[in-house]
């Protein structure tokens, strides 16, 4: 069966922004799917809302809506292209529903719109509770066993049938809310009052308990002539219990004989059929008692998910482009397996290495919620590695998280061992670790933990080991004892910690021993094949597969794993520059440790080295590779923070000089800088020293800007408007030293701010977008909403914002891209900071003005001058580029899982992703842009606000608006007053601690649409947090500042003005063309 | 740390760790890709003569168990592993694998560079080898392993056969309370397998299947094969080549039009022999549980499992009375052969998995619904 020629046009539905629990593994796999598809002559129209994406760049579908995924626009996109058939399963579960939502509503049918990958019955069969348990009694399947309960004597019956523990889940509460684990009568009698009270229609989901039983996913793959393969089997390192998005994961699967797992693989096979996905990956996950074996289906997805980019990663077998293929018609054994080039696709890949997977966790930027693991996803994102062995991998895995501490220098303790173990928690790890040296077993470890005995048998070893290195000093270390310490995945820098000693001593040592990092590939088949793609990993074999060419090469380092501050953007940077690479005849090296992501796809870059991003191992792959030029400036910190000691070990750091970037992050001397250039900046100072922290802070006056050096979003960066809120952060929040003191800056209140994207060949400056931002300054730049073009900045700041971008590009020599973020207020420009890099602006600016932003960085860092790439910057090579629409990014915020944070936006970046919206003027582009990040603004209703006294006149302008656009309002005493003195219309609400009904009640009974309330500076006081909080548990927009609410009123102004319409990338940019070529 | 070296014909030399047994052993060198299923690899006896690396670098996790032995004992010359559990952590296990391997005798090491070393066999092909202790003097090893004997020429089927008739009525049983598997199905057919270095789940399938099976030596005459008046005649497993197996050929050359043939691996070389055809040795063989078939009767495609250094040379298939019914998609070799006139099929894979997976157990029913067919 050959491709289908009955299709000619495939629409893709991509997966939005990226939130907790969907990340940019599904740009992997849109991108995968886009290039496959057009790759096969097909001509393909892409929906998604994420512009940071690679997916959504102009050159990967031949129509790209960066369009909200609603029913509406994404029905107005088929209306416009009528493409033939709609791939559905490459879009993660917002695609997935979208798809759904299309057919149910009929637009598929109306348009003639064949869903293809998997239909709606088999997306129902896998996705609904019921019908999915039903499937699998069907075909023998176990699964735990359910029941609905709606009273507490109900709940006693099905306790008298499957006993205890069980679990319980209250229905349709956010996040879980009030669910829990009843281990005996007395809890289930607590836990069911409460669920039935909090559940919105008394319901409560009972199950069996399968807590502690070994957890298991096998990555399949169809296609339409039923030939099924397993891709990969992943076992959980945490047992059941733990959502597998927050498990440690090893791949292959350890633990199960042949006989075990193949029962596994006909279960997942049996389970594919059954539910009827078509062509096309899968994931089925299993859980298995360790004491008896039974097996229990836990879930099934019809779709390409996280796990089946980790399994891609893992094997080298790209599911998703092959998934693709199969959509169309394709058979497995008509398409070549890649890597081996010789072999079919249609096979089991079989791996000699053994694969780890760390989740990432941000639990310290949301105050108020526990760090505590469960069956809702928390991790924010995810490092892979690759190691011979279990432990070689573990170790790699831990240095790839990059959380600023190595293994086992946490602060950890021994009072907490037995808490930290039973309870699942971001440090359980580290405290597994911590525990067997302090003397606990193998058998007490499983007992608390669950973790499968042979994974705490490979700790125990790691730990022994350590012993035995301990034993040792740097003198009378040996050849053997450092292989193996190497071959385990100690590093150099542990081991430096160890005996006292810099790790560059180790490394040299090491070196001169023969004990050197080689390189081995990833090639499906275990050596069975040769392998044709320079996929690798390091490890300590005696043999290395690199063959690295003589070609010119340039080596990218990426951003690691994605995190709240630094995600997907950079990868979207890191990629173009590989791209660019390419075009520009230089071989292009990728180094990155994120299975998401589309730089670690082995055909982005000509090599790819899945490794941490740490000194020692960049150094490792350069003694190798020796690199022409290596590019530091598009992998956000991560990169940067290696920059200067690659440097210094004599690596070519090609762009903007090291030492370049870390003057503009040196305080002081950016500071003598900016004096010299005569830019003025907010009045600031540094402090290593809590009393220095309040001399600078009075010196400085009130509200003050305090903040660590070196970090990336705003990590606990706080406005103080008192001396108390700076003891207590120099005392609590903070790590600082000499080297990295504390950083205070006078706040100013009520400023605009304005990022500045720019590219610099060190003489020549080209402003690539002016962005506005809609939030006031001291909400971070990363969670305020911006517009492009500004639409309130005077020509005169417009001109000093040029200006000053030009002489700071050229003071610091940027050679690539820079980012300037300025504040004004007042109608004075200050600067706030100046990044040498790419920011994460970068691929939003790329967007609206159709300038691939890196890719003339990448032309710029390999000498090329602005002034000849007229070619690919439409023409200007000096000045500001023009945007012809309106382009909204808006942050979209994970509040939702965490349940009991402020919602407060504030100087600590904790927004995981963003959209676009385009629109004719700024309140259609603001409209779709909220409408993309999940909080669609109200068409009619009541509207609450609550302002503090400086906004009150703001707050009745407001007011009047809403009241014209039909909406009632309400308000809390004081802002209501101001209201009702202007001749407004409102309703006087209770604050939560002066009676009842009050604002949290209104918003728990629906009659509240949408929530305005400011915080009233300084501390956030527990009534305005409280319903603030109840406004994201009730899932009602809420905006916490005043210009927020301005833009949202236009917006809805918008909405009932302009219809819906949508425009592809290809044809704004078209009108670029154009315009430029008039101009 | 070094205690054991493997060494090679070609005069590489590998050091590693001694587990297992500390004798000295040669064999020929292969290498098995499968993830899991080491254990069915120690005790297939189709790896009588061998050493074998293993690809998966973690062995050893989940122990050893009586359950999932495929014959009495282990049959490798020995094992080359990149790393071996200290513990074993499964419900089912009963000993250490290192223990296991112990007891009966057989030399392992691990620690080594298994990939290097696999990339070796696969350029070079495969090789003879010596594995011996750390302190052997490696060129001894190295001439050792240059003067044993080639696997080529030997007859291994009739040294590791059964010496005497059998009976077995044991069928496949639940690794787990969860496992899908249909019941065994009454006995209704009576099946002579000819032991050539049977794996025990071939005997457990055919009983599943509804066989009652007697179990005969390697050097059992048609005659007597056919004097037990079988339903069918199965032909096993087994090590080494095929071309010294002249008397068993032309036994089964007699069998042909007499009862309906079964072969499975060497059973499968050994009907392609008897039906006219040739075997030659391939490179580094097939060993691993990922090979992908096609089953040219239903187009669909199969991954199996398989263990073979030699192979039925397509080009010598009298395509007038024998046809090819699957092939390797790897690599393009014969996978199966279906006589035209007569009730004799026939596979080079191994349909009872063990290790591998299942995909390919419909061949049982088919044999059963053959003698269905030839009893009416």
């Amino acid at each position: 069966m050959p491709r289908r020629n009955d299709i000619k046009k495939i629409m893709i539905v991509g997966s939005g922004p990226i939130i907790i629990g969907q990340a940019c593994e599904f740009d992997y796999s849109g991108t995968q799917a886009c290039k496959a598809l057009r790759a096969d002559g097909y001509e393909v129209v892409l929906i998604n809302s994420n512009p940071a994406t690679i997916m959504t760049d102009p050159e990967l579908a031949d129509r790209t809506y960066v369009e909200p995924l609603s029913v509406a626009y994404a029905e107005e996109v088929i209306r416009r292209e009528r493409p033939q058939a709609l791939l559905s399963t490459v879009g993660g579960q917002t695609g997935l529903n979208l798809s759904v939502d299309l057919a149910e509503a009929g637009i598929l049918e109306k348009y003639g719109v064949e869903l293809i990958g998997a239909k709606v019955e088999a997306i129902k069969k896998a996705e609904d509770r019921l019908m999915f348990k039903d499937a699998m009694r069907k075909i023998g399947l176990e699964t735990p066993q359910s029941m609905l309960i709606t009273s507490v004597e109900a709940g006693f019956e099905f306790a008298a049938r499957i006993g205890y523990p069980m679990i319980l889940r209250p229905s349709f509460t956010l996040g879980g809310t009030g669910g829990g684990i009843a281990y005996n009568r007395e809890d289930l009698v607590e836990i069911l009052e409460r669920g039935l009270d909090l559940s919105p229609v008394h319901e409560v989901l009972a199950e069996e308990s399968v807590l502690g039983w070994k957890e298991f996913e096998l990555e399949v793959m169809r296609d339409l002539a039923d030939n099924a393969i397993i891709i990969c089997s992943i076992e959980n390192f945490d047992a059941m219990g733990v959502h597998t998005g927050d498990s440690i994961t090893v791949a292959p699967a350890q633990t199960l004989t042949d006989r075990e797992y193949q029962m596994m693989r006909d279960g997942a096979l049996a389970c594919l059929r059954e539910i009827g996905v078509d062509t096309g990956g899968s994931n089925v996950q299993f859980a298995i008692d360790p004491k008896t074996g039974r097996m229990v289906v836990v879930e099934m997805n019809p779709r390409v998910s996280r796990s089946s980019a980790l399994a891609s990663k893992a094997t080298g077998f790209p599911i998703a482009k092959i998934a693709a293929k199969l959509a169309v018609g394709y058979r497995l054994d008509e398409i070549k397996n890649d890597i081996t080039r010789q072999t079919p696709a249609c096979f089991e890949p079989t791996i000699d290495y053994v694969v780890v997977k760390i989740p990432r966790w941000q639990f310290e930027k949301f105050p108020g919620a526990e760090p505590v693991l469960g069956t809702q996803m928390k991790s924010v994102g995810e490092v892979m590695s690759i190691g011979r062995t279990f432990k070689q991998s573990l170790g790699k895995a831990i240095r790839s998280l990059e959380t600023g501490k190595a293994s086992t220098a946490d602060v950890l303790l021994k009072e907490l061992i037995p808490q930290r173990l039973i309870t699942p928690n971001p440090e359980r790890l580290s405290y597994v670790r911590f525990a067997m040296e302090n003397g606990y077993t193998v058998d007490q470890v499983h007992e608390m933990t669950a973790i499968d005995p042979w994974f705490l048998r490979q700790i125990a070893e790691i730990v022994e080991y350590d012993r035995v290195l301990e034993n040792h000093t740097f003198e009378s270390a040996g050849k053997d004892l450092l292989r193996k310490a190497k071959r385990d995945g100690v590093s150099d820098n542990r081991l430096g910690r160890m005996w006292g000693v810099d790790p560059l001593k180790v490394r040299e040592k090491r070196k001169e021993l023969g004990v050197r990092a080689v390189f081995n590939r990833v090639d499906t088949c275990a050596a069975e094949f040769e392998s044709f793609t320079p996929y690798l990993y390091s490890s300590y074999e005696s043999e290395c597969e690199a063959e690295p060419d003589s070609r010119p090469k340039v080596m990218i380092l990426g951003s690691g794993p994605n995190r709240i501050g630094q995600g997907i953007e950079f990868d979207y940077c890191c990629c173009h520059a590989s791209f660019a690479l390419r075009e520009f005849g230089h071989e292009s090296i990728m180094v990155n440790c994120n299975p998401e992501t589309v730089s670690t796809d082995y055909d982005t870059s000509d090599r790819l080295y899945f490794e941490p991003l740490t000194l020692e191992e960049v150094l490792n792959i350069c003694d190798t590779e020796k690199p022409d030029g290596v590019i530091v400036q598009f992998g956000g910190q991560t990169p940067l923070n290696l920059a200067l000691p690659l440097k210094r070990q004599g690596v070519p750091i090609i762009g903007t000089d090291p030492e370049n970037i870390d003057l503009a992050e040196d305080r002081k001397r950016f500071g003598a800088l900016l004096d010299k250039l005569g830019i003025p900046s907010p009045a600031n100072g540094t402090a290593t020293s809590e009393q220095e922290a309040i001399d600078v802070a009075r010196r400085l006056g009130f509200p003050v800007l305090v903040r660590p050096s070196y970090v990336l979003g705003g990590r606990a960066m706080v406005i103080a408007y008192d001396e108390d809120t700076v003891r207590r952060y120099m005392r609590e929040a903070v790590v600082f030293s000499q080297e990295r003191p504390v950083l205070i800056d006078r706040f100013l209140e009520d400023a605009t701010e304005v990022d500045v994207d720019a590219l610099s060949d060190g003489e020549g400056v080209l402003i690539a977008g002016i962005m506005e931002h809609i939030e006031e300054a001291g909400v971070h730049s990363g969670d305020s909403s911006c517009v492009l073009p500004a639409t309130s900045i005077s020509p005169n700041a417009l001109d000093t914002i040029h200006s000053y971008t030009v002489q700071l590009a050229r003071a610091l020599n940027v050679i690539g891209l820079m980012n300037v973020q300025y504040a004004i207020k007042d109608s004075t420009v200050y600067v706030l900071e100046v990044n040498p890099r790419a920011s994460r602006t970068a691929p939003y600016v790329s967007k609206a003005t159709g300038v691939p932003l890196p890719k003339v960085a990448v032309a710029l860092m390999l000498g090329r001058k602005l002034k000849d790439l007229g070619h690919l910057t439409g023409g200007y090579t000096s000045g500001v580029l023009p945007v012809p629409q309106y382009f909204v990014k808006s942050p979209v915020f994970p509040f939702n899982k965490f349940p009991g944070v402020d919602p407060q936006l504030g100087p600590e970046m904790r927004s995981t992703g963003e959209v676009m919206g385009v629109g004719e003027n700024f309140g259609e582009a603001f409209a779709k842009a909220q409408l993309s990040a999940g909080t669609p603004l109200p068409n009619d209703g009541t509207v609450f606000i609550s302002v503090n006294d400086r906004h009150k006149a703001e707050a009745v302008e407001l007011g009047r608006k809403f009241t014209e656009l039909g909406f009632q309002l309400a308000a809390t005493r004081g802002t209501a007053a101001a209201l009702q003195a202007a001749g407004l219309k409102v309703k006087t609400v209770f604050k939560v601690n002066e009676g009842r009904p009050n604002a949290v009640d209104l918003l728990k009974a629906g009659s509240l649409k949408l929530v305005i309330y400011t915080s009233t500076g300084g501390h956030s006081f527990s009534d305005e947090k409280a319903i603030r909080r109840s406004a994201v548990m009730y899932r009602v927009p809420c905006i916490t500042t005043l210009s927020g609410a301005k833009a949202a009123a236009e917006a809805m102004v918008s909405r009932r003005r302009d219809p819906i319409r949508v425009w592809n990338l290809q044809e704004i940019h078209q009108k670029l063309e154009m315009h430029s070529a008039q101009a | 740390m070094t205690d054991a070296l493997l060494a090679l014909e070609d005069g590489s030399v590998f050091e590693g760790r001694a587990f297992g047994a500390r004798v000295q052993r040669f064999g020929e060198v292969v290498f098995n890709t499968s993830i899991t299923g080491y254990q069915e690899v120690f005790t297939d006896p189709s790896y009588t003569g061998q050493i074998v690396v293993l690809t998966a670098p973690q062995i050893g996790n989940y122990g050893a168990n009586e359950d999932d032995c495929e014959s009495p004992r282990p049959f490798i010359e020995g094992l080359i592993v990149r790393e071996i559990s200290s513990i074993a952590s499964n419900w089912r296990s009963e000993e250490t694998a290192d223990r296991f391997l112990e007891r009966h005798g057989i030399p392992a090491i691990a620690e080594i560079d298994t990939r290097k070393l696999v990339r070796k066999l696969r350029i070079g092909g495969v090789m003879r080898g010596v594995v011996g202790p750390g302190d052997a003097n490696p060129q001894d090893l190295i001439d050792a392993a240059r003067r044993s004997p080639s696997m080529a020429g030997l007859d291994l089927a009739t040294r590791v056969s059964t010496r005497k008739r059998y009976e077995w009525t044991q069928p496949v049983s639940r690794c787990s309370p969860s496992e899908r598997l249909k019941d065994a199905a009454p006995p209704e057919f009576r099946v002579v397998a000819c032991d050539f270095g049977m794996k025990r789940n071939i005997l457990r399938r055919l009983v599943h299947s509804g066989c009652s099976v007697t179990v005969v030596p390697a050097g059992t005459s048609a005659e007597d094969i056919l004097a037990l008046k079988p339903d069918g005649v199965f032909l096993s497993n087994g090590p080494g080549d095929p071309e010294p197996l002249e008397f068993q050929v032309a036994q089964v050359r007699k069998l042909i039009g007499k009862t309906p043939v079964f072969g499975i691996c060497l059973g499968h070389q050994i009907l392609g022999l008897a039906m006219g055809g040739k075997t030659f040795k391939l490179k580094f063989g097939h060993r691993g549980a990922n090979h992908p078939v096609i089953n040219y009767q239903t187009n669909k495609v199969e991954i199996t499992s398989q263990n073979h250094g030699f192979a039925v040379d397509a080009d010598s298939i009298p395509a007038a009375t024998v046809d090819i019914t699957h092939m390797n998609l790897n690599d393009h070799t014969v996978e199966g052969l279906r006589h035209r006139s007569h009730p004799v099929f026939c596979v080079q894979y191994h349909p009872e998995a063990a290790p591998g997976p299942h995909d390919s157990h419909y061949l049982f029913n088919d044999f059963t619904q053959l003698m269905r067919g030839n009893k009416r």
